[in-house]
């Protein structure tokens, strides 16, 4: 019993990750119906920013804490945020009308010249985080010793999805996103700055997702410029199955993910964990595209 | 005889009724005009016949033959061919190579006869190519083989289409508004082309705006609204019906069209 | 019928042809890479170029192709050269049995599919599914092809055997491409709502382009296995995918001679300047992007077909 709820809490920590990541590629594909393939290294700059950001100023030594913690995180966030606005502009922008296929090459070709680009500037080898960034004291619920790091981990990303919901419910730039996601031409008719909405949606995405970065920074120790491949793909994954262009469905969709990932893991294998989420991929797309909580987009004949 | 036959229809899109308990008949040799308001659910009955939907309810039946979930171009083959409301024709390819694809269903050579262009293949494809050459012919558009399907004008594309389908060798053509976007002289040679089809023993089931058109090409008229069918007869009596009056009135008919 | 441009295939023919007389072993190496990658771009070429579906997950099949034979060869002892049409029909049959389900997905996500698939099988050859694929070291000891008693050894001997089978490949393709099946594609690419309103079984097409194009793919996984007589999982990843998706796209999607080029500039090109092939793959990121806003048909678009229409009023 333990250890299933053990497994559970760490897969919703998990979870909690992939779906700040999936909020990011659902948020870009419900506005330009385009798949950020680059979205996963966003993720992985962000964690290496973190690490940087934390060793080479010797702010370890000023930045240890929750407050400490959460300052580099806004750090990181506004950085890699800054990196995805440069994105849109240089890769996605001047393809608005073109094919799609071509946008998507395009996103891959980002994709692949910032892992490399990573991997040129770091090292191909793994790096660690600093380990007594925050107190890891077990916290007992249930009886049941939970680190304290997995409840933070899931606590902030909750924490993250509920002010990004309330956002976009209920501020007037959040309704300027869900329309323009509904239909471009008909919001950009209604007076609303498409181009600025692009804009803030590929600030929030990679935000989110840079901060995913770090968590996993802390949480894991450690950071390697291949994670946002395997990251990415599977918070892909959670998008894809709460329904891709759903906000809740992301968040959903992650949660579920991780879940599913860890308790499969420890109760049928462990070698298969990374397949698990292909699986699931695959099992969605042919079984109810749409996904959990999403709607087709029927193509009029 | 009756060539086509619609035997009450329906068709739910969610909560949306959009054909409900449509029948009618088409008998072969006929020209029959499809008519009403926009949104009326027209294109979808003609999905409904040509397969790209399924009925919820109700039979499509041509020549006795049940078509309900046979895939749309197992229904080409039976012998329905269409053209679509927006044009979809191979913009990238050549005029000639987009009225191939209509014979495409017609001919027979498959993989190893492709890989190997045996001396079957290279005879089929003289073959099918002449004919796709006379339906070229047959709208007006033998000129225009080489050029790329997009640099046609838009009148022109839409008798690109028609060849297409004709291509197929149908029994019963279907037109999606092929007058749409056509200037009045443009439309003056539709007119004479479906009269020339009829002439060659091609039975047609055409949606049309264009009262002028409708009125001098067709046999018969049905009339739908909302999704159900509320007339049906020759153009002169349903020009005097007045439930098909008050069904236009407001709506999109074109003043400089009547 | 379009018939390429004589003057620059006798050229380059030639060129082939004599390459073995002037190079040494590392270059002819090199030479064998390209040509391999060159058979694997034309089989994606048929999937990807003129069906116009995204299939980044090809190494799966050219994977399926160099196990079978390698597991037939040194399991069961069978020639390499007899494995050659078994691993096609075995990647074939894969591709069909995969491509079924999801076949009617909507371009980007097949994309993601693919993906998928390719990473699924590399983690089913890691994990030793079945026990027969010897797990993350791979398989050993594949024998090399023998031809009437003659054991092809040497790079000059693979040199031959590859570039004979990129010139049956193009020779074959060039035909498929000017026929009722070749068209039938690309109908499909253009608008395959059309198509299938035209009268053309789509979904039977999208098929056979699938099994045509891993059938080849795996034929090239024989050559890839008896050529190196080791092949790990490694070899088969989705970068693997990108690699080939890259000299597919780059090329010219859709051209045979296209896909030769592209073949030759992404395998070729890091070869000649082997400083910058650490930062190779970023070099590659790039180009896919500036293609993409620049020149998204690639370097040698499709040409269009030609056909003989002064033969109207002529009865067959």
């Amino acid at each position: 019993m333990e250890q299933f709820f053990q497994q559970l809490t760490n897969g919703l920590a998990v979870g909690g990750i992939y779906a700040l990541i999936a909020l990011g590629y659902t948020m870009v594909y419900g506005v330009l119906r385009l798949i950020n393939f680059a979205h996963g290294d966003l993720f992985t700059i962000g964690a290496y920013l973190g690490l940087t950001l934390l060793t080479s100023l010797a702010l370890t030594d000023y930045l240890s804490g929750f407050l400490g913690v959460g300052l580099l995180a806004l750090m990181v966030m506004g950085l890699v945020s800054i990196i995805g606005i440069l994105l849109e502009r240089i890769a996605y922008r001047p393809l608005r009308e073109s094919h799609r296929l071509s946008a998507v090459v395009s996103a891959l070709g980002a994709s692949i010249f910032f892992q490399n680009a990573i991997m040129l500037i770091y090292g191909a080898k793994y790096y660690v985080y600093p380990q007594d960034l925050l107190p890891n004291t077990p916290i007992f619920i249930l009886g049941m010793p939970i680190p304290l790091m997995r409840i933070l981990i899931l606590l902030s990303s909750i924490l993250m999805m509920v002010a990004l919901y309330l956002f976009v419910q209920k501020t007037r730039i959040g309704t300027a996103i869900r329309a323009t996601a509904i239909d471009q031409d008909a919001a950009r008719l209604m007076g609303i700055d498409v181009n600025r909405v692009i804009m803030i949606v590929f600030c929030i995405g990679p935000a989110l997702g840079g901060a995913a970065g770090m968590m996993v920074g802390i949480y894991y120790g450690q950071i390697n410029f291949t994670m946002g491949w395997i990251y990415g793909l599977k918070a892909f994954t959670a998008a894809i199955l709460g329904g891709i262009g759903n906000i809740p469905g992301a968040m959903l969709g992650g949660l579920l993910l991780g879940v599913i990932e860890s308790l499969s893991s420890a109760y049928i294998s462990m070698a298969w964990k990374d397949a698990i989420a292909f699986f699931v991929l695959i099992l969605i797309l042919i079984v109810r595209p749409t996904g959990l909580l999403g709607e087709r987009v029927a193509e009029k004949i | 005889m009756n060539l086509l036959v619609l035997d009450r229809i329906t068709r739910r899109f969610g909560g949306l009724t959009a054909v409900n308990n449509v029948s009618f008949t088409v008998a072969e040799g006929q020209v029959v005009g499809l008519i009403g308001p926009n949104g009326a659910g027209k294109t979808t009955v003609f999905n409904l016949i040509t397969g790209n939907y399924r009925p919820d309810e109700g039979s499509v039946i041509l020549e006795e033959r049940f078509l309900n979930g046979l895939a749309p171009h197992r229904i080409v083959q039976l012998g329905i061919a269409r053209t679509f409301q927006t044009i979809r024709l191979f913009q990238n390819m050549s005029v000639i190579e987009n009225v191939l694809a209509g014979c495409h269903c017609r001919m027979r050579t498959g993989i190893f006869g492709s890989l190997l262009h045996t001396p079957g293949q290279r005879r089929e494809e003289r073959e099918q190519l002449n004919r796709a050459l006379a339906e070229l012919a047959f709208v007006g558009l033998q000129e225009s083989g080489q050029q790329l399907a997009k640099n046609l004008s838009y009148g022109n594309q839409r008798l690109l289409e028609i060849a297409r389908a004709l291509a197929t060798s149908p029994k019963l053509l279907i037109l999606d508004e092929p007058a749409g976007g056509m200037n009045e002289q443009e439309t003056q040679q539709l007119i004479a082309l479906i009269v020339r089809l009829r002439a060659r023993g091609l039975t047609i089931l055409l949606i049309e705006h264009d009262m002028k058109l409708v009125m001098k090409a067709c046999d018969r008229l049905v009339v739908i609204e909302y999704g159900s069918k509320i007339a049906e007869g020759t153009p002169e009596e349903i020009q005097r019906d007045p439930r098909v009056i008050a069904a236009y009135l407001g709506t999109d008919n074109d003043d400089s069209k009547n | 019928m379009k018939v390429p441009g004589s003057v620059p295939v006798v050229l380059f023919s030639a060129l082939i042809l004599a390459a073995p007389l002037v190079l040494d072993h590392y270059w002819l190496d090199v030479l064998n890479s390209i040509g391999l990658y060159t058979i694997l771009g034309l089989s994606l070429n048929i999937i990807l170029g003129h069906a116009g579906m995204f299939n980044m997950g090809h190494a799966a099949f050219y994977a399926i192709g160099a196990y079978t034979t390698a597991i037939l060869n040194t399991q069961y002892g069978v020639p390499v050269l007899w494995t050659l049409p078994l691993s096609g029909l075995a990647a074939a049959l894969f591709a069909v049995i995969v491509a079924r389900p999801i076949i009617h997905l909507r371009g980007d996500y097949l994309l993601i599919v693919t993906i998928g698939m390719v990473e699924i099988v590399r983690i089913a050859l890691i994990n030793d599914v079945f026990g027969i694929t010897g797990g993350a070291n791979g398989i050993f000891g594949i024998s090399r092809p023998e031809l009437f008693g003659f054991k092809l050894r040497q790079p000059q001997h693979f040199y031959y055997f590859i570039w004979l089978f990129v010139g049956i490949t193009v020779v074959l393709f060039t035909l498929l491409e000017n026929s009722r099946f070749g068209r039938a594609l690309n109908y499909l690419r253009e608008d395959d709502v059309a198509a299938e309103g035209s009268g053309i079984n789509t979904a039977a097409y999208k098929l056979a382009a699938f099994a045509l194009g891993a059938g080849w793919a795996g034929m090239a996984g024989t050559i890839f296995a008896s050529k190196m007589t080791i092949i790990s999982p490694e070899s088969f990843s989705f970068w693997e995918s990108v690699l080939l998706f890259m000299i597919v796209i780059l090329g010219g999607a859709g051209n045979i001679a296209g896909v030769i080029l592209g073949a030759f500039l992404v395998i070729g090109l890091p070869e000649v300047f082997r400083d910058l092939s650490t930062a190779r793959m970023l070099f590659y990121g790039l180009a896919m992007m500036f293609m993409m806003i620049y020149r998204t048909q690639g370097i040698l678009p499709p040409q269009p077909r030609v056909y003989r229409l002064d033969r109207v009023g002529e009865n067959p």
